[in-house]
């Protein structure tokens, strides 16, 4: 399937379809994604219905908006009206939302067509897509691999050619990690630029929602559209900002580039060979690259794996089985609430509880929680220094590429360790994205990550259309 | 900056050296219940991201401010308009058990674990 701005231009220009085009998409999953999976649920009667309303409007001479007849996959932790929405697990199986994520509708005025909902980690709680209470995601290059996670479904639909787009949530890499190990592109917006509502929260200060695309330029699309602030979001932020889009393709001449060992030492040599090139040849386009070391990042897994899971551990105290989704009965209201949580929880979920629940606990806040919120600070203010000599840091997204199913779901530490590079830009609030770059040993996709600094997605949209120019085809 | 500091010397049961008992204690808080492998499992499995933690448990970092949000906007409010509600009839139908236009719940009250 061709790219989102080549579609959206050919169905606004009514030489294509947009029935045509979702008739492909849905066919395209059909066929494919038994062996994939990175579909929950699709959703072809509303999405035929969505398309022949574009493609009326384009006959009424009526603009459907810039990203009409374009397909796109939704996380399933993205809220749908009448529509499931599980998170990805047993807890909210059969839930239908009473009403949209934002992005949900913004998509809907750019003329987006919402194909399905994807596969993730129980509440966005993992690295590979493993923690579903559905069944895994399988890596679209190799059967055998994960696609990583907490978005893998969104990421292996781009990669699988199922969607030109997808949306995913990150809130330690969620959208930048699997996009690496699938081969796409993935992107995560400043804290605030697009409005959280209606994505159900895991931990509220470092969520947030981004694009999947196969081309930056088409993730920018994708960003441009569903950016901007939303009264129903507190922490949106004010101003809509400029397109980003316009700036892919401005090459990157005299941009100040930061090489980051610090992101990148502790990933595989292949992994790390490949970000070096990708730095030759930002150098080789006329950009400034020079080495910043920020030693603080090695603190950034620790700080997280404590802020994250305390945050979570408050948000996921509404699965009570009062409201919404299951209920398994008890004799009183405390027995039914445990009885509920322990069914409908799985075992990662059950693990950020409790580590979060007890760095909150009385005797342990000061020593964990608020020393992990200090550190916090600390990253912050040194971003505020690598950003005082560079425009843009540049490093790996993720340690390795897709590693085999099953090969670290029994061990938290190991699979934590995949968010060791991402980390950081969601402590900071800051802007990130992985572009494709290469291939490691093993023939599978590498990612390379391109940080900004809060606000300046056109800056790096642009940086990363150039990653994306010199990549080896 | 990569060595593992020594955890603080907060005595027996401090940062870094969690329990069983942590474990069923933490579970009853967050309503889960554990069978004892589960409990043994779970000990493990946090101690070892604990252990992990020791290198920000040990960093002298009393100079900074902690920060709960990466950008922080203050009063945000949005225009006092009436607007529609989320529709209730639809609030409910989402809920395992309603009666007369409310959730209802099991017995509440004099079973506090």
């Amino acid at each position: 399937m061709s790219g989102a701005s080549a579609i959206g231009a050919a169905v606004r220009a009514g030489e294509r379809s947009a029935r045509a085009v979702t008739e492909e998409a849905l066919a395209a999953v059909e066929v494919g994604d038994a062996d994939v999976h990175a579909f929950l649920l699709t959703l072809p009667d509303e999405a035929l219905a969505h398309a022949d309303a574009i493609d009326a409007s384009v006959a009424q001479g009526r603009d459907p908006g810039p990203l009409a007849g374009v397909p796109v996959a939704l996380k399933d932790n993205l809220c749908t009206r009448g529509i499931p929405t599980t998170c990805g697990s047993r807890i909210l199986e059969g839930w239908r939302p009473p009403y949209d994520a934002t992005v949900v509708e913004k998509l809907r005025s750019a003329g987006a067509i919402a194909l399905g909902k994807t596969n993730m980690d129980e509440f966005a709680m993992g690295s590979s897509t493993e923690n579903s209470a559905f069944g895994p995601t399988r890596n679209p290059h190799r059967g055998d691999r994960v696609p990583g996670g907490s978005s893998g479904g969104s990421a292996a639909s781009v990669a699988a050619g199922f969607t030109p787009l997808g949306l995913g949530s990150d809130t330690g890499g969620s959208i930048r990690q699997p996009a690496a190990l699938c081969g796409v592109v993935g992107m995560k917006p400043t804290y605030g630029r697009v409005s959280r509502y209606g994505l159900v929260a895991f931990a509220s200060s470092l969520d947030q929602i981004g694009p999947f695309a196969g081309r930056v330029e088409d993730a920018a699309l994708l960003f441009d559209a569903i950016a901007g602030p939303d009264p129903r979001d507190s922490t949106s932020l004010p101003g809509a900002g400029p397109p980003t889009a316009p700036s892919v393709g401005r090459g990157v001449e005299g941009v100040r580039v930061g090489l980051c060992p610090d992101l990148i030492d502790g990933c595989a040599r292949d992994v790390a060979a490949r970000v070096y090139e990708a730095a030759e040849a930002l150098a080789a386009a006329g950009a400034k690259v020079d080495e910043v070391r920020v030693p603080e990042f090695a603190y950034g897994l620790s700080a997280y794996y404590l802020i994250a899971p305390a945050e979570a551990s408050s948000n996921l105290a509404r699965y009570d089985g009062v409201r919404y989704g299951l209920r398994i009965d008890a004799d009183d209201a405390a027995a039914m609430n445990t009885a509920t949580r322990t069914a409908g929880f799985g075992a990662e979920v059950k693990r950020r509880i409790m580590l979060g629940t007890y760095a909150l606990s009385a005797g342990y806040y000061d020593a964990y929680y608020a020393q992990a919120q200090r550190v916090r600070t600390m990253v912050m203010q040194a971003f505020e220094r690598a950003y005082a000599s560079v425009d843009v840091l540049l490093g790996a997204t993720a340690p390795t590429t897709a590693f085999a199913l099953g090969a670290k779901v029994d061990d938290p530490m190991a699979m934590y360790m995949n968010d060791v590079c991402t980390i950081p830009s969601n402590l900071s609030g800051h802007p990130s994205v992985s572009v494709p770059f290469g291939v490691g040993d093993d023939g599978l996709p590498v990612g390379v990550q391109v940080l900004a600094p809060a606000l300046q997605e056109a800056l790096l949209f642009q940086v990363a259309g150039a990653v994306e120019a010199a990549a080896p085809a | 900056m990569n060595s593992r500091p020594e955890p603080r010397p907060d005595g027996g049961d401090g940062p870094g050296h969690l329990t069983r008992d942590d474990v069923v204690h933490v579970a009853r808080l967050a309503r889960l219940e554990l069978s004892d492998e589960e409990v043994s499992l779970f000990t493990a499995q946090l101690r070892t991201v604990l252990d992990h933690a020791a290198d920000v448990a040990a960093l002298d970092l009393a100079h900074l401010e902690p920060s709960s949000h990466p950008i922080p906007i203050e009063n945000v409010l949005r225009p006092d308009e009436v607007q529609p509600c989320l529709d209730r009839a639809e609030v409910l139908a989402a809920a395992p058990s309603v009666e007369d236009h409310r959730f209802r719940v099991p017995r509440i009250g004099g079973e506090a674990p």
